[in-house]
This record gives structure tokens, C-alpha cells and sequence, in this order.
């Protein structure tokens, strides 16, 4: 395993490899340091071509020394979207699909780490404090695992998002109150409780899976790397992985330079980040939530700092969508592209609508929308909506007839 | 005022091992600054040099973030509880 130690990402002071989360000497978060000359002499691009069609294929690059546990996520599709594009006005659009991963969205490739990192480390249970994508995550690898598990969600959730959990056998914890309360406890218990928390106390190694987005969008486009990528921001830990990911890949030598520019989206019911992009802060103000994305409702993101310095130091830009523009993102998706996905990928496709018309996205940028969930754990932000249906009162094709008939005139 | 300040693990070894403290404070501001002058070492990791809380130190007064309160300024009552928390979020 190249992984070597812990760095503390505030002071820079190391640690050994361990299940430890924060700073001894100034509480900053912690994260993995890799060997980086050694992979640099060791792998290259072909070993990575070489290797499974699935996050494992960038194994160098993640803290896992052991033959994972696993459901196959990753190596998503990343799809040409000339439809979508041409509505937006981007004439060199993808789309990375990360809503076809085991349980339906990206936080697969965090806790794939996460859960051979609990049964390394010699835990019994796994758990979590989660906006619903992450609670699924957890209890299907736990399930997968043989591990117990705990998830713990504010209780005002989708349905489809609690029963995607429930259903792997996961003991359920609703709270009354927001995720921001939600994780607070969540950190009081990992305290109390020995308990292996994926996004808590094995947040060093669950964010890394983060990284592997970035890693297949890069390869898939050739090893070209994208001009830009539009990323939702919750507690802002994907976009900023996503930048370690560019300059892990220039380490490593698998690129020459990593310039892509780092776009963030948040809805506007929850914009702290795109709020301090705005305002030229280097912090972020917490605010609380109000929203249909819920899986974006994070009103502390606690990687914000982070994730705005590398917006900045990436030339690129943040912006938020209303509730409206959300749902609208959702069925332009969905019906120029085939895919449906939840209201954080709307937020995505919002938010390029939005900074394409003010000109801070180019037509001729080659952009990626990470498209994170899958949109049936929320079908209730549709609710209201009017779809295209025909009802006939009986099987007969002469009343079929009328009626397209009818619709024709 | 008489108050509870919750530790998180890391910061019991230098207060005495104890999981919660009890000060007597007016506000949260105030509350810290006993805490942190009574156990120098927790003070070098919750404040920094110039006496300001580092960027990665949460503090809750019965749940609530104080940056959505009052901040440092926010008052106690008898038997309120503070929690310190390293800040993580992303769920």
C-alpha cells in the first residue's frame, strides 16, 4: 500500500496511519498522504488500464490494503450529452453518470473505502450521519460486509431515501431536526460509541473515494482532463477531493498538469459556499437550510474553506439555482438525455443553465456534469408536476385513435 | 452562571481525563476562556495565538451552533451545555 501516514490539512503536522479524524494540535481535518515518488516509479497508466472496471483500478491511490469487499461501484459512464448541450449552449458537454452506482448514487465510491477501512481496523459496526444517499451507501455494504449498521437521518427525508436504507437491514435512526443537528450527534456518539462512523471518525479514508470521480473522468476522456466540471456541494468534500484528485494525478505523472476548472452548485435555499465564492470570504457562515434538495441541505459544510480555495485557485466559479430551476434541471435531464436523476444532479444542470447565460461558462469549454443520484429516491420533488399522459377509458384502438387524432388538429 | 462544557475525546487527556467540565460563565466567550485558562492545553488547541477559536473548533449551546446565536457574546443560564466539536460535515 502506498498510503503512509495522516496530514493534518490545517498545520501540516503528520501522524501515523490510524482511525483518527482530526488534529491533536489544532482540531484541522486529517487526511491520507500517499507515497508519491514511489507510485510514480511503480504504476503507470497502463497498470491502471489494466486493472478492474471499478474504483479498484486506481488502488495505488487509495487506502486500502487488502482485497476489498465490494458491489462493483464505480467506472461510471461518462456520456457525449450534444442534446442537453445544445439546449444549454455548451457545444462540448458530458455528463458522468454516478447515478447507476450499486445503491444509486456517488457516495458508493466513499464508502467502498470506508468499509474495508471498518473491517481492517477490526469493527463490528458500521454507521453514519446522512442526507439519505450516504444512509443507503452504508447499510448495503454493511449488509454486503456482515457488518451491523446504524444510520442516522433527519427525519423529514424522502421516503424512497429512508426505505433505501431500512430495506439492507440497517437500524434506522430519524431525528427530529436538520443534518447540521444530525451530525453534531453523530459526532457525540462516534465519541462515545465504538462504532466505525464512515463520514466521522473514517472521514480521512472514506473521502478519498471521492478522488476516483475525477480519476475515470480524466481516463475516459483519454487522459485529457476536462476544462471544466460542475459539482454539487453539500458539505463541499467531493469538489475539494475532486482537486486533490487533479494534483495527485500530476504527482503520480499519469499528467502532465492538472487546469480544470472547478465549478461548485448549491441550491439557493442552502448556498453558504456559493455565498462566500460571491462575497470573496475564506470563510463560510453557516446558514440553515430550506429546500427540496435535500441531499444538499448541509448549512455547515465543513470542507467549504477548503472547497472555495479551490474553486479560486482553479479559475473557476460557483452558483446556485432556485427550487424551480432545480425541478426544471431534473426533467431537462431527464428528457434531453435519458437520464433521471435527484435534485442535486438538477441543481448541477441548473446551475450550468445559469453561469452559462452570464458567460462564465463557455460554449466551447469541454465541461462534465457529475450527475451524483439517481432521481427515484425523490420523487417527491416532482410532486405537482404535469407529465405527458393519455388516458383511455378501454383497449380499443379507435378511442386510442381519437384521441391522437384530436391531439394532431 | 453554572454550565457544563462537553469535550470531545481528544481534548480529556488534558483536562484531567474528565469528559465534561463544569465553569462558572456568563457567556459562551467567557466560558471558554475559563476552560482554557484552567487547562492550558485544551487552550492551545481550542484558541489560537491571538485568543480566537480555530477554524475547525464547532461549539454548540444546548445543540445550537453558536454562529447562528450570539457568537462568543451568547449568554448562559444555569445548566446550559456547551459542546466543543471538531467540525465535520458531508453526509
Amino acid at each position: 500500500m502506498y498510503a503512509r501516514g495522516l496530514i493534518c490539512r490545517v498545520c501540516g503536522k503528520q501522524s501515523e496511519l490510524a482511525v483518527r479524524y482530526y488534529c491533536d494540535a489544532c482540531f484541522g481535518p486529517l487526511e491520507i498522504d500517499y507515497d508519491y515518488a514511489a507510485i510514480r516509479k511503480q504504476v503507470t497508466r497502463g497498470h491502471v488500464a489494466a486493472g478492474p472496471d471499478s474504483i479498484w483500478r486506481y488502488g495505488a491511490l487509495l487506502p486500502v490494503d487488502r482485497k476489498p469487499v465490494d458491489l462493483g461501484t464505480g467506472w461510471t459512464p461518462l456520456l457525449r450529452a450534444e442534446r442537453l448541450g445544445a439546449r444549454l449552449g455548451l457545444r462540448n458537454l458530458w455528463l458522468k453518470n454516478d447515478s447507476v452506482n450499486p445503491t444509486f448514487s456517488f457516495k458508493d465510491r466513499n464508502v467502498s473505502v470506508a468499509v474495508n477501512t471498518a473491517l481492517a481496523y477490526g469493527y463490528d459496526t458500521f454507521a453514519c450521519a446522512s442526507t439519505g444517499n450516504l444512509a443507503g451507501s452504508v447499510a448495503g455494504f454493511a449488509a454486503r460486509a456482515g457488518l451491523k449498521s446504524y444510520v442516522f437521518v433527519p427525519s423529514d427525508l424522502e421516503q424512497n431515501k429512508l426505505l433505501s436504507a431500512a430495506v439492507y437491514g440497517a437500524t434506522l435512526v430519524t431525528i427530529d431536526g436538520n443534518y447540521d443537528a444530525v451530525n453534531r450527534l453523530c459526532t457525540q456518539i462516534a465519541e462515545e460509541y465504538g462504532w466505525a462512523f464512515a463520514n466521522i471518525n473514517l472521514r480521512p479514508f472514506y473521502s478519498e473515494g471521492s478522488k476516483t470521480v475525477m480519476f475515470e473522468i480524466v481516463e475516459q476522456l483519454g487522459w485529457e482532463p476536462p476544462d471544466a466540471v460542475v459539482v454539487p456541494m453539500a458539505g463541499a468534500s467531493l469538489l475539494t477531493k475532486m482537486n486533490k484528485a487533479m494534483h495527485e494525478l500530476v504527482k503520480v505523472g499519469w499528467l502532465q498538469s492538472a487546469d480544470t476548472r472547478l465549478i461548485g452548485a448549491q441550491p439557493e435555499g442552502c448556498s453558504p459556499v456559493v455565498r462566500a465564492f460571491a462575497s470573496g470570504s475564506d470563510d463560510v457562515s453557516p446558514v440553515v437550510p430550506d429546500t427540496i434538495a435535500k441531499s444538499l441541505a448541509i448549512g455547515d459544510p465543513a470542507d467549504g474553506h477548503f472547497a472555495l480555495r479551490a474553486i479560486r485557485d482553479s479559475n473557476g466559479t460557483a452558483g446556485a439555482a432556485s427550487d424551480a430551476e432545480i425541478v426544471e434541471g431534473i426533467r431537462l435531464l431527464a428528457q434531453t438525455e435519458g437520464i433521471f436523476t435527484e435534485t442535486a444532479g438538477g441543481t448541477v444542470v441548473a446551475v450550468a443553465r445559469r453561469l452559462r447565460e452570464q458567460g462564465l461558462l463557455q460554449q466551447d469549454e469541454r465541461t462534465v456534469l457529475c450527475i451524483t443520484g439517481n432521481g427515484l429516491k425523490t420523487p417527491e420533488a416532482l410532486d405537482g408536476e404535469i407529465f405527458s399522459t393519455i388516458r383511455l377509458p378501454r383497449a380499443s384502438l379507435s378511442a386510442f385513435e381519437a384521441v391522437i387524432e384530436e391531439q394532431a388538429a | 452562571m453554572a454550565v457544563t462544557v462537553r469535550l470531545p475525546g481528544q481534548l480529556r487527556q488534558w483536562a484531567d481525563g474528565q469528559k465534561q467540565v463544569e465553569v462558572e460563565s456568563a457567556s459562551v466567550g467567557d466560558a471558554l476562556q475559563n476552560l482554557c485558562s484552567r487547562y492550558p492545553s485544551v487552550g492551545e488547541r481550542v484558541l489560537d495565538e491571538g485568543g480566537q477559536r480555530r477554524r475547525f473548533v464547532n461549539v454548540y449551546v444546548n445543540g445550537e451552533d453558536v454562529r447562528l446565536l450570539q457568537d462568543d457574546s451568547t449568554p448562559l443560564r444555569d445548566g446550559d451545555e456547551i459542546i466543543i466539536a471538531p467540525a465535520v460535515a458531508g453526509g
